[in-house]
């Protein structure tokens, strides 16, 4: 579009009227993502610095950076016991939750994307029904089922239920991108005396590696953000995940408010840490779930 | 000839049992684990819902749909639904706008493009736990909030913003856009770069002003993940619960409840779990609703949806 306007300088009226809209788009968008930036960044960042002021500091002035910087306050937190705690059991469950969501996942997208059988769209769709029954409307329902399975106050009764709540999007975004794989190549590794089941591990997964990165993530980051089930589930503190974490912080320690700050800040952070590595594959996975 | 026959049909069977192991492997952990965390809670929910039962001892007292008689008679969960559906509404109104002009700015060409959809979607990645705390402590009175607000001359429209009854849903929904807008601009995002880029200046070449293009060409195409983030949006607004419950714990005096907060406090914080469940039935009843009703008046007009595929 560019081109087209210095390319015809005498310029009639639609070459001005275009001209004039990005004139006046171009400040637009930048005062937008002035704005966005401002609304995003600023609490983050306030977060972040108050956690390095004392109580003291923060009843002086609601605003104002820290002086002098008191970073005791995140020193406490990273030399006890409980952040570590609560950080390892995040990553154990998140862990279990990912793998099995990812491998059961990939397992029956790949039977429901090249095999022929009776049912196989009406299995299909009860998967993805799934989609209808989210965690947080399951979870007392589900506190029950684990109570009758003897998985309360156990981190798989936490990690199982989340890795299969995880199923239906997996199977949403994996079995488009299976099928679209040509059958040719299957072929030729039957041809050549593979297995269907080693076609599927040596020569499929590979090649759907975006995908399965994409779906990882998101069963990563919905198992850590989990706060219901885990909240219903779990009594011994030492079974605490992250958010649960933050919870009991904000309540144990509400008269001190800048631990509660940098405890904050501290559980934001890997969130946010593994979210700059992996922007572009959630992205690419919004995209996967439009396309269907 | 006979014998060739025979091994043939051996062969055949063989294979056939062949596929049918492969697909047991195959389908079998996912299928069980599926049933058994999010299909048979449902069962067990519904059945559970039957009864008054405490959480202790065996199911005896059957009670049939009493639970569900006290749950629409009681006012404070009435409020909790008309809670959850203003919520629902107020993400479609004002959320739906927002992330649609934010997307479409953010889909043209600009220095520090790649910068503003990482930050646009950073609060989307944060545990909703972080943000409550992180919100409830900027919003505490004279806080960081009403110091910017009065430095900046507004200090006359301060509130307790967490504590007036008429402010406080309002407040939560504010804290659940900050949250969550990321993610339909990041969908919408995908969904424009999907558009050709060649039917929008082939509008422009034909003397389409950029608004008519925008109204005319580009909209048009997008109404299919428009309609996808609608459905995400709604599903996800009816089961709201840990941002309000983390900031106001549906208080005060119930005047930020949902649906989901209200299960809780009554379900299991006073272990009415049978009761509770009856609460969570209801709430997947609206869901389903929607989702029928959704489906037939508007996803059934994308053919190639993915979801259409999925709900019919």
């Amino acid at each position: 579009m560019m081109t087209a306007i210095t390319a015809a300088p005498p310029a009639g009226a639609r070459g001005t009227r275009r001209r004039s809209s990005s004139w006046t788009i171009l400040p637009a968008t930048y005062l937008v993502s002035i704005v966005i930036l401002g609304v995003t960044v600023v609490p983050l960042l306030y977060v972040f610095l108050d956690g390095a002021r004392s109580t003291a500091q923060l009843s002086n002035s609601a605003i104002a950076l820290p002086s002098p910087w008191v970073w005791s306050n995140y020193g406490t937190i990273l030399s006890s016991a409980p952040f570590w705690e609560f950080l390892g059991n995040s990553a154990l469950i998140a862990g279990v939750a990912t793998a099995l969501a990812v491998g059961l996942g990939a397992m029956a997208a790949f039977a429901l994307s090249r095999y022929v059988f009776r049912g196989r769209e009406a299995i299909y769709t009860l998967f993805i029904s799934g989609l209808l029954f989210p965690i947080g409307i399951a979870a007392l329902p589900l506190f029950l089922q684990l109570q009758l399975l003897g998985l309360l106050d156990n981190q798989f009764g936490v990690a199982l239920p989340e890795a299969a709540f995880s199923l239906p999007i997996t199977m949403l975004i994996l079995r488009p991108f299976m099928r679209a794989i040509p059958g040719d190549l299957e072929d030729a590794a039957l041809v050549d005396g593979a297995s269907r089941l080693r076609f599927f591990a040596q020569i499929l997964l590979p090649m759907c590696k975006p995908a399965l990165v994409t779906v990882a993530l998101l069963a990563f980051v919905t198992s850590w953000n989990q706060f219901l089930l885990p909240l219903l589930v779990f009594t011994t503190q030492s079974h605490f995940t992250l958010p649960l974490g933050v919870y009991t912080y904000q309540s144990t320690y509400s008269a001190n408010t800048a631990v509660i700050l940098a405890f904050t800040a501290l559980a934001a952070a890997p969130a946010l840490a593994v979210f700059m590595w992996a922007e572009r594959y959630l992205v690419a996975g919004a995209a996967g779930a439009v396309k269907g | 000839m006979p014998g060739a026959v025979r091994r043939g049909a051996r062969d055949r069977r063989r294979r056939k049992l062949r596929k049918g192991a492969e697909l047991t492997i195959l389908l079998g952990p996912g299928l069980v684990l599926f049933l058994g965390f999010v299909l048979a809670p449902i069962v067990v929910g519904a059945y559970y819902s039957l009864y008054n039962w405490d959480g202790l001892g065996p199911l005896t007292d059957f009670t049939g749909l009493h639970n569900y008689k006290i749950a629409f008679n009681d006012p404070a969960f009435v409020q909790a639904i008309e809670h959850t559906l203003i919520l629902t509404g107020l993400a479609l109104v004002i959320q739906g706008p927002l992330s649609l002009g934010i997307a479409l700015l953010l889909n043209r060409k600009f220095r520090g493009r790649a910068l503003m959809r990482l930050v646009v979607f950073a609060p989307y990645v944060l545990p909703p736990a972080v943000t409550a705390v992180m919100w409830s402590l900027i919003l505490q009175p004279g806080g960081f909030v009403d110091q910017v607000m009065k430095s900046a001359g507004l200090g006359g429209l301060v509130q307790l913003w967490l504590a007036n009854v008429h402010v406080v849903l309002y407040t939560n929904f504010a804290v659940l856009t900050w949250q969550y807008l990321g993610f339909g601009i990041v969908l919408l995002l995908a969904g424009l770069q999907g558009i050709p880029v060649e039917l929008r200046e082939a509008a422009a070449i034909d003397g389409a002003t950029p608004w008519q293009v925008t109204w005319r060409v580009t909209l048009p195409l997008l109404a299919p993940t428009l309609r996808i983030w609608g459905f995400i949006t709604v599903i996800g607004s009816l089961q709201v619960f840990d941002i309000i419950w983390l900031m106001t714990q549906g208080g005060p005096a119930g005047a930020s409840d949902s649906m989901a907060t209200y299960m809780y406090r009554t379900g299991f914080q006073n272990q009415a779990f049978s009761y509770g469940t009856a609460i969570a039935i209801i709430m997947f009843i609206f869901c389903f609703a929607f989702s029928l009703i959704y489906q037939r008046y508007a996803l059934r007009r994308d053919t190639a949806g993915a979801l259409t595929r999925a709900v019919a």
